[in-house]
């Protein structure tokens, strides 16, 4: 270990930044290819035509996303009502 | 990554534990296996040409010149992947089996085209052979989904493929230094049972070099740590060797040696 090293801090270890880009990409790709949420597009789609029953929604306004952190899993489900003036 | 050496170290060990085995270069143009095995000068016919009805299957085979009970099946160099047909893979492969082979081996090349579909297509266990580096780990997951979608035991509903995990070019003192992924990391990030971890090594330089596969290699941890991987492979209990690192002492750095 260097002078340097030992007066700023230790840098990051590499291995460790690959591990964390490796477990994103890995989570994002399995939500992709089939295998775990391929749901999604459809869940998407029939909560529009339920939300569009009550309210005008933009489809463009819902957002569904499923993240994966450490051991579980979070569904995102985001809807931008329209401006009540308007 | 290291799957033509890890094939052919694979089969010989199995032939050398007496099981009657093949092994078949999936790589379909770019045709390796052969300089590996060291037999690349006794190529008369190939896989295609068997598909074809070119040749008949016992022609094709090559005897392995250092284990009694292994033949090898090569590539074609000339022709391209869209050669191996799956009737004509089927075809060969049940062939295989009624001429009493224990295991047949398929050495699949990198990609997910044609060449590596039908490699996987007719396996009961996979092995998938991994670096411990961030492209290679990637393309492992991919190839684990595809196994588990295109598979025949998939496409029949059958069991799924027993997967293992191989990882090859491991640099203990790397890993270490907080400069490689760890075994563990790799299999934490792919959820497969690791069959083995097999050491980066100068001497699978040297095996390929004279054709002879590294499990030959007598002493040397590469050829010791094939070996566990068969004996893993077959149901045997064998603790995981070479993964660690022991600083060297003060002595040893003194005076260097290995």
């Amino acid at each position: 270990m260097s002078l340097l090293t030992l007066l700023f801090g230790e840098k990051k270890k590499t291995a460790s930044i690959a591990k964390e880009r490796l477990q994103l990409i890995i989570a994002r790709e399995h939500g992709t290819d089939g295998r775990g949420a391929d749901f999604l597009p459809a869940l998407q789609r029939e909560l529009i035509e339920v939300i569009s029953k009550y309210v005008a929604v933009n489809p463009d306004d819902i957002k569904v996303q499923l993240e994966r952190q450490d051991n579980y899993e979070v569904l995102e489900v985001n809807i931008v009502l329209p401006d009540l003036k308007s | 990554m290291g799957k033509t050496t890890t094939s052919a170290a694979f089969a010989s060990g199995l032939a050398l534990r007496g099981f009657k085995t093949a092994v078949i270069d999936f790589d379909v143009g770019l045709r390796n296996l052969d300089l590996i095995m060291g037999c690349e000068r006794r190529v008369v016919y190939d896989f295609v040409n068997v598909i074809n009805g070119e040749a008949r299957l016992n022609q094709a085979l090559i005897k392995d010149k250092h284990c009694e009970n292994l033949f090898v099946l090569p590539a074609s160099q000339t022709r391209d992947k869209e050669a191996l047909t799956e009737e004509g893979v089927e075809a060969v492969i049940r062939e295989l089996e009624h001429m009493g082979f224990d295991y047949v081996v398929c050495d699949s090349p990198a990609g997910i085209e044609r060449g590596a579909i039908m490699a996987l297509t007719f396996a009961d266990e996979a092995i998938v052979t991994t670096n411990p580096e961030v492209s290679s780990v990637r393309d492992s997951d991919r190839i684990l989904g595809i196994l588990q979608s295109k598979s025949r035991r998939a496409a029949e509903g059958r069991e799924p493929v027993k997967e293992h995990l191989l990882l090859t070019r491991y640099s203990p003192k790397r890993v270490d230094d907080g400069e490689m992924l760890s075994y563990k990391d790799v299999q934490e990030l792919l959820r497969v049972p690791l069959i083995g971890v097999i050491p980066e090594s100068e001497s699978v330089l040297h095996a390929s070099n004279q054709g002879t596969p590294a499990i030959h290699l007598k002493g040397t941890d590469v050829s010791e740590a094939y070996t566990d991987v068969v004996s893993r492979f077959l149901g045997e209990d064998r603790p995981l060797r070479f993964v660690n690192y022991d600083k060297p002492g003060l002595i040893k750095r003194l005076f260097g040696g290995k």
